[in-house]
C-alpha cells in the first residue's frame, strides 16, 4: 500500500480534533493542498483561513498559543519557512509557544511548479533554531505519529510534509520516538541516513546494490531535531562509511546534522551526500525531477560507490 | 469607566515619575530608546494601572486582559508599568539592558507580565489577534490591547493583521497607534509618508477613534468607545508626541534611540522634577 502523506496528515489531524478541542488550524489559502481542509470540515470553528498572509498567520498562532490553544499552521513550506520565518524565530521558539508548523510540499514534491515552491533549505533553517523539534514521517504510519506526536509535545514542532505517495513502511502500531532514528533494513557494508522520499530510494538502491554483493543498512532518520547520535556513531562504527540522502540541499539539512554527530562523535567512518548540490531546481514531473537532481536510487547508489571508493 | 479628575491627577503625577525612572535607567545603561518610551506613557499607564484587569500576584490567570507592546523599543516604560503592578521587583529598573537581567531591551515572553516577545516590527498586531481568537474561541470575557508605533505601519505584515482581524470580528481587540510621527531616521512623511492614517484603518473595517494620546480623560473615554463597539476590532489613533515630557527631546528623531548623555539627562529631570 501506499498513501499520500498530505492526505494522512489532514486526515489525522481532523481525527485528533475530534479528541482534543484545544487543536486549532490555520492556512493561508492553501488548505485544499496541504489537506488542512479535512480539520476544516470536521470543526470548522477552531479552521482559520487567514488569506494569502503568511507572516501573519504564523504569528496568529504564536497568540493563539498563549490562551491554550495548540494551533497548527499550513502551508507550503518554501512560504512558511522564509515569509514566516520571523515570528517563527522571534515569538514562537525564542518564547518555546506551543505551535505547530505543517510545511506542506517539501523538497521537489510541487514539482511543476518550479523552484519558488520547492522547499530545499526548511531543515536547514528550522533546525537552527532553538526550541524548535524537526520531523520528516517517512509513509503513512510514521505521519501519523509525527502529528499526533507535535499534539503530546509542549513547544514548537516543525512537520516535513510531502506532497507526494510514498510507500508504506511501517506496520500499524509500530512505535515511534522523539529522537530516535529506525534501522529499516540491515547492512554491513555501508550505511545510508535518510529522511522522507530518500529512505524509500535507499531501501531501491540498497534491493540493486545486494544483487551486486554490496550490504547496505538504511536509517530512517524522521527525528532530525533531536537526533540519534547514538544510533549515527554505531552506523559508523559498524559499516564505517555512511551516505546522507535527502530532499534536500547538502548543506545544513540531515547531512549537516549528521556530519556534526560525526565530527563531535570522533568517528573516523567515510562520508558522503545525497541531496541537491546547491543550486536551485526547475519545473517538471516529479520523477525526471529526482532523476536529474539525484535524488533517486541511482543517485544514491552514485553516493554509495563514491563513498565505498574512498573506505577502500 | 470615566476617570475621576482625583484618579487623573494620580496618574498624571504616575506619569511623571514613571518618564523620570525610564530616563534614568536608560542613561544608567547608555543604550535604548526614549523618544518612543515618553510618547507611550499616558497609553500605557491608563491601561495598566487602571483599565486592565491584570494582578501581579495571578500572572496566568486565564481570564486576564492582556496587552503587547508591538513597538518592543519602548520597552523600559512597560517595565515601569510592570513593576507598578507587582509583577517584578521594584529595583529590576537598575538591571535593564544589563546581562543577566529580567528585563532585555526588547519585551521577552520570559519576563513575568510581558504577554508576547517583540522587537522586530510589524508582527505584534498579528500576534494580539491569535491572544484576541483565542479568549474568543474560550469564551472569555478578556480584552487584548495591541501597542503599536506609527514606523511599525511601514511594515506591510501589519497591514496583513489590520485586514484580517476585521474578518473574525474581533471586537476584544483594541489596537492603539502611538501617532508621534518621528520614526529612527526622521519624521514619518519624510521616511515613508503615511497618508491619512485613520482613513486608511476604516477602509479595512475598523472602528477608528482619535484622541490626545497624552490626555488621559481622552484616552478612557476613546478606550470607553473601543469597549462600546461590538462589530468588530477598534483602533486609537492617539496623537503623540515623541519625547513628551522633556523639551529638547520633543519631536526629535535623534532621540528615538540614543544614549542620554549626564548634562542631558540633568537637564531633562531638572524639567520633570519640577
Amino acid at each position: 500500500m501506499a498513501k499520500a502523506i498530505r492526505e494522512v496528515y489532514g486526515t489525522v489531524l481532523a481525527e485528533l480534533g475530534e479528541k482534543n478541542s484545544d487543536i486549532v488550524v490555520l492556512d493561508a489559502d492553501l488548505s485544499g493542498s496541504t489537506k488542512s481542509a479535512i480539520f476544516g470540515k470536521a470543526h470548522p470553528e477552531r479552521f482559520f483561513n487567514m488569506g494569502i498572509a503568511e507572516a501573519n498567520m504564523v504569528a496568529t498562532a504564536s497568540g493563539l498559543a498563549t490562551t491554550g490553544k495548540i494551533p497548527f499552521v499550513n502551508t507550503f513550506t518554501a512560504f512558511l519557512s522564509t515569509l514566516g520565518l520571523l515570528a517563527i524565530r522571534a515569538q514562537i521558539c525564542y518564547g518555546n509557544l506551543n505551535v505547530k508548523l505543517g510545511g506542506a510540499y517539501c523538497g521537489t514534491s510541487a514539482a511543476f511548479d518550479g523552484s519558488s515552491h520547492h522547499a530545499t533549505e526548511d531543515i536547514a533553517i528550522m533546525r537552527s533554531l532553538p526550541n524548535m523539534t524537526v520531523l520528516a514521517p517517512s509513509d503513512a504510519e510514521s505521519t501519523r505519529w509525527v502529528t499526533q506526536f507535535a499534539v503530546e509535545h509542549q513547544g514548537p514542532v516543525y512537520l516535513r510534509l510531502s506532497r507526494d505517495v510514498y510507500p508504506d513502511l511501517y506496520a500499524p502500531g509500530t512505535k515511534f520516538e522523539c529522537g530516535r532514528g529506525a534501522i529499516v533494513r540491515e547492512g554491513s557494508d555501508v550505511t545510508v541516513i535518510a529522511c522522507g522520499l530518500l529512505v524509500h530510494k535507499a531501501i531501491e538502491a540498497a534491493e540493486i546494490l545486494a544483487e551486486r554483493g554490496i550490504s547496505v543498512r538504511v536509517v530512517d532518520m524522521y527525528s532530525i531535531k533531536p537526533i540519534d547520535s547514538e544510533l549515527i556513531l554505531k552506523c559508523a562504527q559498524e559499516t564505517g562509511a555512511i551516505v546522507c540522502a535527502e530532499e534536500h540541499n547538502i548543506y545544513g539539512g540531515l547531512g549537516g546534522a549528521v556530519s556534526e554527530v560525526l565530527a563531535w562523535g570522533g568517528a573516523s567512518a567515510v562520508t558522503e551526500f545525497v541531496g541537491i548540490q546547491d543550486t536551485f531546481t526547475e519545473s517538471g514531473p516529479y520523477s525526471q525531477l529526482l532523476k536529474k537532481y539525484g535524488l533517486d536510487a541511482q543517485g544514491v547508489i552514485a553516493g554509495i560507490e563514491k563513498v565505498l571508493a574512498r573506505k577502500k | 469607566m470615566s476617570l475621576t479628575p482625583e484618579r487623573a491627577a494620580e496618574l498624571r503625577e504616575l506619569c511623571r515619575k514613571f518618564r523620570i525612572d525610564v530616563l534614568k535607567a536608560i542613561h544608567g545603561i547608555q543604550s535604548g530608546h526614549p523618544g518612543g518610551s515618553l510618547s507611550v506613557c499616558e497609553i500605557l499607564t491608563l491601561l495598566y494601572q487602571e483599565r486592565m484587569n491584570i494582578d501581579g500576584k495571578n500572572p496566568d490567570d486565564p481570564d486576564r486582559d492582556r496587552l503587547v507592546l508591538c513597538k518592543g523599543h519602548a520597552a523600559p516604560m512597560l517595565y515601569k508599568n510592570l513593576i507598578e503592578k507587582g509583577f517584578l521587583p521594584a529595583d529590576s529598573m537598575d538591571t535593564l539592558r544589563r546581562i543577566d537581567s529580567l528585563l532585555q531591551g526588547h519585551p521577552s515572553i520570559h519576563t513575568p507580565g510581558v504577554e508576547m516577545s517583540t522587537g522586530p516590527l510589524g508582527i505584534g498586531l498579528s500576534a494580539a489577534q491569535g491572544m484576541a481568537m483565542g479568549l474568543k474561541l474560550s469564551g472569555s470575557s478578556a480584552r487584548v490591547y495591541a501597542i503599536l508605533g506609527d514606523g511599525e505601519l511601514n511594515e506591510g505584515t501589519a497591514w496583513e493583521a489590520v485586514m484580517s482581524a476585521p474578518k473574525f470580528k474581533l471586537s476584544n481587540l483594541t489596537a492603539v497607534v502611538d501617532y508621534n510621527r518621528v520614526q529612527l531616521d526622521g519624521t514619518t512623511d519624510e521616511i515613508m509618508p503615511l497618508g491619512d492614517l485613520p482613513a486608511k484603518w476604516a477602509a479595512f473595517n475598523w472602528n477608528v477613534i482619535e484622541c490626545d494620546g497624552h490626555s488621559l480623560e481622552e484616552l478612557s473615554e476613546a478606550f470607553d468607545a473601543a469597549e462600546a463597539y461590538k462589530e468588530g476590532p477598534s483602533v486609537i489613533i492617539a496623537h503623540t508626541v515623541k519625547g513628551r515630557g522633556v523639551s529638547f527631546m520633543e519631536g526629535k528623531a535623534a532621540w528615538h534611540g540614543k544614549a542620554i548623555p549626564d548634562e542631558d539627562l540633568a537637564a531633562a529631570l531638572k524639567e520633570l522634577e519640577v
